[in-house]
C-alpha cells in the first residue's frame, strides 16, 4: 500500500502530496485515469493525472491506442501508394496531408506544379481549414457543455464544405486527390461557381457564430487566463499552428516559406497577446476570416492551364537518392514529412512530423495547477486527432 | 542564413574537439546535413540555439534512420613482379560497413525565419551501443519525439527526463521502425483472399478458413 | 451588462430555430432512407470492373496484367491469370483473369487501381449500401460480382465514361493504323 503521503504514478513516477502549502486541502493525491473513452478527450486518448484535491499536480498524456505504424507501412508501398494512407492522418483535413506529403515529394524528386494546379491547392487547402477551424471551434464549445448547438451549426457548415470536396474528388473525407506535381483531376464543370456560393454564406455563419457565443460570460469566465502558454515556452516546445500564434508568435509558413503560391495573396495572420484557451479560440475564428480572404483571390484569379507536371509518373515512380522535408501550414500547425529516397520505389525512411503530437509535449505545463475541469478545455483548445498524434 | 559550411567552421574554431562533417544530400532540395559526434553534442546544440546570428530555437522534426550493415565489393589491381614478370594482380576483398543508427534534428529559427539545418548523430553500432546525448534540455518539442525514436528504433538518449515507451505499450520487447524488424507471427484471420495472408490465416485457424 | 452575451446567444438560437422552418439552407438534415440525396457523379465507393459487349466472361477488358494488384496500398486484390489467351468481344485473343476478387472490406475506396491501370478496366462504383451480416463471404467480391457493362458505367459516371470510350477508340485506331502497313507486305 501506498503511505497517504504520496502515490505511485503509473508511470513509475512518485508524486508527494504538498501537505496544506498555499492552502490546497493538504490530503492524500489521487491519481485518476481521464480516457481513454471519454466522449471529451477526442478519441482514444488517456492522461494520468494526479490530484491534490481538485489541482492538477501532475499530468502525463498516454496514448498509442490507434498506432498503426503509418511509416512502416509506407517504407513498405510505393511513393503513390501512400497517398491515400496521408488521408488517414488527420482525417479532418485530408486534403492538406495530400499537399503536405506531395510537397516533399516534389522536393525530392525536382517536379514543378503548374500554375492551376497550385490554385487548386490552395483552394482545397483553405477550405480544408475552414471546416477545421470551424468544427473545433463546435467541439471546444461541446467540452465546455455548450451541448450539441454551436457544434451542429458547424457541422452544417462543414457538409457544404464536404459536398464540394466530394464533387471534386469523389469523396467527403478521404479525398486523396493531390499528386506529385499536381493534382489528380480538373475541376469538374460548375465547381468553381459552387464554391464561391457556399463561400458566399461563410461570413454570415462567421457572424452567426460569433454571436452565439464570443461575449458569452460563462464562455469567457471558463476560458480567459486558463491554461496559459508563454511565447518563449511555445517556441522552444515546438508548438506550432494556431496554437503558437495564440501566444503572439508570429510564425506561418504561408508567410514564412511562402510555399505554393501564398505570395500572391494578400492575407494577415491573427495574433493573440494572451496565449489563455479564450486566445486560442478566437484565433481559428480569426483564421477563418482570413482564410476566406485567401479562398476569395483564389477563386478570383485562377488561370486555366495543364493540372500536372507532365514529367511526373504514375506507375514506376524512382525518385533518385537523397532526402528532403518539406513542410506546410497545416489547419493544426506545421505538418512536415521526411523523405529519403534510395532511389528504389519505395522510400527508405518515411517521416510525418505530425502538428497535434508534438503539441501534446506541452499539455502537461499548462494543465499544473488548474482544475480537472480545465484540463478538458485545456486540451479541447489544442486541436488534436489522434489518427496524427497516434500514426 | 549562413551556408552550412560558414556554421560548421565556426563550430569548428568554437568547439575545437568536435568532429564535424558535412554529409551531402543529392536531391534536387539540397538540403545538406550537419554531422556531429555525440560527445559535445549538447553544447554545440545549445550554441546553435543561443548564438546571435543563428538563433535555432524551434526543433522541428527528430527522427531516426536505420542504416543497415552494408559489404561493399572492392577490388584493388596492382602491378606486382613475380618470377620476373609484370603481372596484374587483380585482389577482390569484402568490407563490411556496420550499420548505424542515426538521429536527425531539423533545426529552425522562429526569430529570424531561417532553416533548416540538419544536425545528425550517429550511434556506434546497431546492438550494443545505441546511445545518444538527449537534446530535450536544448529543445522541449524533442521531449515526444526523442521518446518516439527511443520507442520505434531503440535509440537511447542519455539525460532524457522521461524515456518511455510512446506509441507502442510499455511490455513491448522490439523496435518495429528497424528495417530488420519481423512482424510477430499472430495473424488476425481476415479473408483477404491474398497467398501469404491466407496461408496464413490457414496456419492459425484450421477451422475457418477451409 | 452582465448576461448581455448570453441572452445574444440566446436569440441567435431562437433565430435559426425559427429559419429551420422557412429557409432551406438552415434545414439540411435529408431523411434516409425516404429521401435520398442526389448521386454526384464523382462519388467513389468499390470498384468494379467494366465489360464491353453482352457476355461478361468474354467482354472483360481487363487484361490481368496485375498492376493493380502491385499497386493497391492495402494489397486487397487477388489474381490469377489465365494460362491461355481467350478471344475478347472484337475476337481479339486476350488474357483474362481467371480469378479476380477484391475484398472490400479491406478496399480503402482510394482509386489508386483506377489510375494505374492501363487498360481502362477497373473504375469505382457508386454503390453505398453494401451490409451484410456476414462479413466474411458477401464482402469479398469475386469476377462475377464485379462484372459491370459499360453502360452501368455511363450512367453512374457519365462525363468520365464517355471521355473513357473517345480515348480506346483513339487507341484502337492507332493500333489499326500501326498493323496496316506491316500486313500489307505480307498479303
Ligand atoms: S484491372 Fe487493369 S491493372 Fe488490374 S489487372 Fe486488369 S488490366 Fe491490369
Ligand atoms: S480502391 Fe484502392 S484499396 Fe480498393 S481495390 Fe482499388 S487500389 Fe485497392
Amino acid at each position: 500500500m501506498n503511505s497517504p503521503q504520496t502515490a505511485a504514478f503509473v508511470s513509475g513516477y512518485e508524486v508527494r502530496a504538498k501537505s496544506g502549502a498555499n492552502g490546497e486541502f493538504g490530503g492524500e493525491l489521487l491519481e485518476i485515469a481521464m480516457g481513454p473513452h471519454h466522449p471529451s478527450t477526442h478519441g482514444v486518448f488517456r492522461m494520468d493525472v494526479v490530484l491534490d484535491g481538485e489541482r492538477v499536480v501532475k499530468l502525463k498524456p498516454v496514448f498509442g491506442y490507434l498506432h498503426r505504424n503509418h511509416e512502416k507501412i509506407a517504407e513498405d508501398a510505393t511513393y503513390l501508394a501512400s497517398i491515400p494512407y496521408t488521408d488517414r492522418l488527420d482525417y479532418f483535413c485530408s486534403l492538406t496531408n495530400n499537399w503536405a506529403y506531395c510537397l516533399a515529394v516534389e522536393k525530392l524528386a525536382g517536379l514543378q506544379v503548374p500554375e492551376r494546379a497550385e490554385y487548386i491547392r490552395v483552394i482545397t487547402a483553405e477550405l480544408t481549414r475552414l471546416q477545421n477551424h470551424a468544427c473545433l471551434g463546435g467541439f471546444l464549445l461541446q467540452d465546455m457543455g455548450a451541448s450539441g448547438t454551436p457544434l451542429m451549426y458547424a457541422f452544417r457548415e462543414r457538409e457544404k464544405i464536404l459536398d464540394l470536396f466530394e464533387s471534386l474528388t469523389g469523396a467527403r473525407m478521404m479525398c486523396n486527390y493531390m499528386r506529385f506535381g499536381g493534382c489528380r483531376c480538373d475541376l469538374p464543370d460548375g465547381w468553381l461557381e459552387q464554391t464561391r456560393q457556399v463561400l458566399a454564406g461563410f461570413p454570415r455563419f462567421l457572424d452567426e457564430f460569433e454571436r452565439l457565443l464570443n461575449e458569452n460570460e460563462i464562455l469567457m469566465s471558463r476560458t480567459q487566463g486558463v491554461g496559459v502558454l508563454s511565447s518563449d515556452l511555445a517556441v522552444n516546445a515546438g508548438v506550432t499552428g494556431p496554437m503558437l500564434r495564440a501566444s503572439g508568435v508570429n510564425y506561418d509558413l504561408r508567410k514564412v516559406d511562402k510555399y505554393g503560391i501564398y505570395d500572391r495573396f494578400s492575407f494577415r495572420i491573427p495574433l493573440g497577446d494572451h496565449g489563455d484557451v479564450y486566445d486560442r479560440y478566437m484565433m481559428r475564428i480569426l483564421e477563418m476570416r482570413e482564410s476566406f480572404n485567401i479562398l476569395s483571390q483564389a477563386l478570383r484569379d485562377i488561370p486555366e492551364g495543364p493540372i500536372v507536371d507532365p514529367k511526373a509518373k504514375i506507375r514506376g515512380f524512382r525518385p533518385k537518392a537523397g532526402e528532403a522535408y518539406g513542410r506546410i501550414e497545416a489547419p493544426k500547425g506545421e505538418l512536415g514529412f521526411y523523405l529519403i529516397s534510395d532511389g528504389s520505389p519505395n522510400p527508405y525512411r518515411y517521416r510525418v512530423r505530425a502538428p497535434s503530437f508534438i503539441n501534446l509535449t506541452i499539455l502537461e505545463d499548462m494543465c499544473l495547477g488548474h482544475h480537472v475541469a480545465d484540463v478538458v478545455i485545456i486540451l479541447g483548445s489544442f486541436d488534436i486527432v489522434l489518427g496524427e498524434v497516434d500514426r | 542564413m549562413e551556408t552550412l559550411e560558414q556554421i560548421r567552421d565556426r563550430l569548428a574554431a568554437a568547439f575545437p574537439q568536435a568532429r564535424l562533417e558535412i554529409v551531402p544530400n543529392g536531391s534536387p532540395a539540397a538540403q545538406d546535413s550537419l554531422w556531429m559526434d555525440s560527445a559535445q553534442a549538447l553544447a554545440i546544440a545549445r550554441w546553435l540555439r543561443d548564438d546571435p546570428a543563428l538563433r535555432f530555437d524551434y526543433a522541428s522534426n527528430v527522427t531516426g534512420v536505420d542504416w543497415l550493415d552494408t559489404t561493399v565489393k572492392e577490388s584493388t589491381k596492382s602491378v606486382q613482379v613475380i618470377d620476373g614478370v609484370e603481372r596484374l594482380i587483380e585482389k577482390k576483398t569484402e568490407r563490411l560497413i556496420p550499420g548505424f543508427l542515426e538521429v536527425v534534428y531539423h533545426l529552425y529559427s522562429m526569430e529570424l525565419k531561417h532553416g533548416p539545418l540538419i544536425l545528425r548523430m550517429r550511434t556506434g553500432n546497431r546492438s550494443g551501443e545505441v546511445s545518444v546525448p538527449s537534446l530535450t534540455p536544448v529543445w522541449r518539442s524533442a521531449e515526444f519525439q526523442e521518446r518516439e525514436v527511443f520507442d520505434l528504433f531503440g535509440i537511447v538518449f542519455e539525460g532524457h527526463p522521461d524515456l518511455r515507451r510512446i506509441l507502442m505499450w510499455d511490455g513491448f520487447e522490439d523496435f518495429p521502425m528497424r528495417r530488420d524488424y519481423v512482424e510477430p507471427d499472430d495473424y488476425e484471420f481476415e479473408p483477404t483472399p491474398h497467398d501469404e495472408v491466407l496461408e496464413k490465416a490457414q496456419r492459425h485457424h484450421p477451422e475457418v478458413s477451409s | 451588462m452582465l448576461g448581455k452575451g448570453i441572452i445574444q446567444g440566446m436569440v441567435e438560437t431562437a433565430r435559426n430555430f425559427a429559419g429551420s422552418y422557412v429557409s432551406g439552407d438552415r434545414l439540411v438534415t435529408v431523411q434516409y432512407p425516404e429521401e435520398r440525396l442526389a448521386q454526384i457523379e464523382a462519388a467513389r465507393n468499390f470498384p468494379f470492373l467494366v465489360y464491353d459487349g453482352e457476355d461478361w466472361q468474354q467482354g472483360l477488358r481487363c487484361v490481368a496484367c496485375q498492376i493493380c494488384e502491385k499497386e493497391c496500398p492495402p494489397k486487397c486484390i487477388y489474381i490469377i491469370k489465365d494460362v491461355t489467351k481467350k478471344p475478347d468481344h472484337t475476337g481479339k485473343l486476350q488474357f483474362q483473369p481467371k480469378v479476380f476478387d477484391i475484398d472490400i472490406s479491406v478496399c480503402m475506396s482510394c482509386q489508386i487501381c483506377v489510375e494505374v491501370c492501363p487498360f481502362d478496366a477497373i473504375k469505382m462504383d457508386v454503390e453505398y449500401e453494401l451490409s451484410t451480416a456476414d462479413r466474411f463471404g458477401q464482402l469479398l467480391l469475386r469476377k462475377s460480382d464485379l462484372a459491370r457493362p459499360n453502360a452501368y458505367y455511363h450512367r453512374i459516371h457519365p462525363t468520365e465514361a464517355t471521355a473513357v470510350d473517345a480515348h480506346l477508340a483513339t487507341e484502337r485506331a492507332k493500333a489499326a493504323a500501326k498493323s496496316k502497313p506491316d500486313s500489307k507486305p505480307a498479303a
